[in-house]
């Protein structure tokens, strides 16, 4: 018989004020095996702790319950305070009588006894614990960037300064992601190349950052400390250690179908091409679904004037297979698809662009050289209207319900320039909020209303329509004054939502990071644990958790490469002991278990068993308690109840259920 | 019924928390009565959120809206402001305890061209 000790917080108020802590103590104390009970003001302080301790001794205690908060907030609080006087930190369970109780109930008759019934099941639970011992497993030195973008060059260079080797995988021919799209960058207004680009560079030519672009990530398996990923590196048909990014191909490509990417499908590219001046990797990539080679076999003209021979149509896609310990989740956004909101004209009018669109359009790179002209007829516009939360806030099939944070800013920044360059041009915003939160935001777009004469309407817009003069009509109503709105325009600029990058759903699976209901990855907390995954050795950087600016981006990519650089700089992690074990007489084959485990730890062999007395060679899993996170997905899977959790076996789970419907 | 009361009925009618409106005024800027209201869209939902019913049960624009359901189509709040004009308005008619129609007499005001969903929100608009 287990003796048992059960200590009741009252946190304060948080549990007292709803919680009878007193008549907790008196009514567990009445459990079979409980030998002491005692209430504190605040258990997790050192008084606290100290009171848990000398119980442990004085009343030599095999078990122990505190009713508290979570045990994720605390747990591990108070098993570091029992094994400091030498109980085994898994004999410690906690009851969460806040999270669960306090903090959701206002009858204090009713959460009194739902406290001592939680109470009642942790007892029921730590009669059953026994002492586990955690094991140790070696950290490969090496990290994992999922994403070029800014957010993963910038955890990857932080990572590298430390001197860690970090592999960085870009699904697209070049690294850079969306900042290299853009033109300025508010509130300074430098050029996004300028700062981005040196990055870049030092990036590639890092030491120890080894790039893979034009690749994805295949699989993953492992854990933290030991991932075994499968990069692929997908065929370009073109050398890459022999290109030399002279652009020769590119120009002499004859197929001109495609649409240029990095410009938004705004002009043409050809079917082999460099996305832009200054990508990293400077090289071609040939686009198999426009080459005219792929498609009809002739052609082969970028192959003839290769000086360089670093043309080989015959490249398949390369699968690498490297070790990591950690992973930082750096996946990014896309524009989110405004193709739905058929007021606005975007599909049918050339006028009506994203605004990611207009930064192309304002780019010295860009398809018009970085002269303003409207797509339809590139003339010069006279009057621009900005649409702003298009797709944002919207709870609506068609929209996002979030707040996408970047758009009142970069709206600002468009307005600003456009005056600044082209002061004959009138510009309309139409705005519901600004937003501008954030070191010298609100201060920029106070300059664009103040200092450009930018025309800021509050009011949606609820119709775009083409006018009889060929130009754009914007029908709405000015909130201020209740007056009807009705401008004429060349340019419409919708400020579209932004959301998750496609494919985001499947990284998150591959590393069984969890996701919201927006595709955004979930971190481990809101506020004290913003770059970690819940999944241990995964980290987050960037706008894969959510909404954020450029500022913001490069904090958290620093933030997440802290992170990694913590974890690579040990030599060993404590594994979790609560792990799988099979029980090998109830296993009867059938692989149920193998097909659910995330981690891939449970192997079958074949087994001489001695089942009462029968010997006999049998087909039965086996556990690779390194591998294995404990997450008990087998356990549920098991048809036959074989299989069974560490610290929350089937019996003990039974035993808690028992002791809450007693 | 006092006018509190009989706001929160209207809002009942409706089915909509007039409370998700962000005030962007879409429905207002995408309405094509806007001109011959009194009383807008988006200050309807306002006035509606805050109890006030006595002026809209008055208002011109009560009747101006022609429940074309743009403000419904685009609003991206689901609040849909026709619906909760439609409310006012039978409220209104309810309150009146006017056109009282009995039974017997309904077959004989049939119309086979009449559509069917005309009739059964006719109904709507009485109370016992």
């Amino acid at each position: 018989m287990q003796r048992i000790g059960v200590f009741v917080c009252w946190c304060g108020s948080n549990i007292a004020a709803t919680v009878d802590v007193a008549k907790v103590v008196e009514e567990i104390k009445k459990e079979p095996g409980v030998v002491y009970a005692q209430d504190y003001q605040y258990m997790c302080s050192e008084a606290g702790q100290l009171l848990v301790k000398n119980a442990i001794t004085e009343h030599k205690l095999t078990g122990v319950v505190i009713c508290s908060c979570s045990p994720r907030m605390h747990e591990a609080t108070f098993r570091k305070a029992a094994s400091s006087v030498g109980l085994n930190p898994y004999m410690v369970e906690v009851a969460n009588i806040r999270e669960q109780c306090s903090w959701i109930h206002k009858d204090r008759v009713e959460a009194t006894e739902k406290a001592i019934i939680l109470a009642r099941a942790a007892v029921a639970k730590v009669s059953l614990n026994a002492p586990l011992q955690p094991g140790e497993s070696a950290v490969t030195k090496r990290a994992l960037i999922i994403g070029g973008g800014i957010a993963g060059i910038q955890s990857a260079l932080d990572i590298a300064d430390a001197g860690y080797k970090v592999d960085i995988v870009e699904r697209e021919p070049t690294i850079g992601g969306k900042m290299a799209q853009l033109d300025k960058t508010f509130p300074t207004l430098d050029c996004a190349a300028c700062i981005l680009t040196p990055k870049m560079v030092e990036a590639a030519q890092h030491e120890n950052i080894t790039l893979y672009t034009y690749s994805e990530v295949e699989e993953v398996k492992g854990f933290v400390g030991n991932f075994d990923v499968k990069i692929r590196k997908k065929a370009r048909y073109v050398d890459e250690t022999k290109c030399t990014g002279c652009a020769v191909c590119t120009n002499k490509c004859p197929s001109r179908k495609a649409g240029n990417e990095f410009n938004c499908s705004l002009d043409k590219r050809g079917a082999i091409y460099i996305p832009f001046a200054q990508a990293v990797p400077n090289v071609a990539v040939i686009d198999t679904e426009h080459c005219i080679h792929f498609k009809t076999g002739k052609c082969g003209l970028c192959e003839k004037n290769c000086s360089a021979k670093a043309i080989n149509f015959d490249q398949k896609d390369e699968i690498i297979e490297e070790k990591y310990g950690a992973i930082v989740v750096a996946t990014g956004y896309q524009i989110s698809d405004v193709t739905k909101y058929d007021e606005f004209q975007y599909t049918e009018h050339p006028d009506v662009v994203t605004s990611l669109e207009l930064e192309r359009l304002m780019n010295a790179a860009g398809p018009t050289k970085g002269t303003l002209l409207r797509p339809s007829n590139l003339e010069h516009p006279k009057d621009i209207v900005f649409i702003q939360c298009v797709g944002s806030r919207d709870i609506t099939s068609r929209g996002k319900c979030y707040c996408s944070k970047i758009c009142c800013m970069y709206t600002a920044k468009h307005a600003m320039l456009i005056r600044e360059k082209y002061p004959d041009v009138n510009v309309h915003v139409f705005y519901i909020d600004v937003r501008t939160p954030g070191k010298n935001f609100d201060e920029f777009y106070r300059r664009a209303v103040e200092q450009y004469n930018v025309d800021y309407i509050k009011g949606m817009v609820g119709k775009v329509y083409e006018n009889d003069k060929g130009g754009l009509t914007v029908r709405a109503v000015n909130l201020i004054t209740n007056e009807r709105v009705m401008i004429d325009t060349d340019m419409v600029v919708l400020a579209a939502a932004i959301e998750p990058s496609k494919g985001v759903k499947k990284v998150a699976s591959m590393l069984t990071a969890s996701i919201d209901t927006n595709n955004f990855l979930t971190e481990a907390h809101p506020k004290l644990k913003p770059v970690e995954s819940p999944t241990a050795g995964v980290f987050l950087s960037g706008v894969c958790q959510g909404p954020k600016d450029i500022p913001e981006t490069v904090s958290q990519a620093g933030a997440a490469a802290v992170k990694v650089v913590g974890l690579l700089a040990k030599d060993k992690l404590v594994t979790n002991p609560c792990t799988a074990t099979p029980n090998e007489l109830m296993c009867n084959g059938c692989s149920s278990c193998e097909k659910v485990c995330p981690y891939g730890a449970i192997t079958y062999v074949e087994k001489l068993v001695n089942d009462h007395g029968i010997k006999e060679t049998r087909r039965i899993a086996s556990v690779n308690s390194a591998v294995c996170q404990g997450c008990g997905a087998c356990t549920v899977a098991c048809p036959s109840g074989a299989m069974d959790l560490k610290g929350f076996s089937n019996k003990q789970i039974m035993a808690e259920v028992d002791a809450i419907c007693r | 019924m006092d006018s509190k009361e009989l706001c929160k009925e209207a809002i009942r009618i409706s089915g909509i928390d007039p409370r998700k409106c962000m005030k962007c005024g879409k429905c207002s800027a995408t309405c094509p009565a806007f001109e011959d209201m009194d009383i807008h869209p988006h200050e309807f939902v306002s006035m509606l959120c805050d109890g006030r019913i006595d002026r809209l049960l008055k208002s011109k624009s009560l009747w101006r809206c022609v429940s074309c359901f743009a403000c419904v189509e685009r609003c991206p709040r689901g609040v849909e402001p026709a619906r909760l004009i439609e409310a006012v308005r039978v409220c209104l008619i309810r309150n009146r305890n006017e056109n009282f129609i009995s039974p017997d007499e309904i077959p004989a005001l049939l119309d086979p061209q009449l559509p069917q969903q005309a009739i059964v929100s006719t109904f709507r608009k009485f109370r016992k």
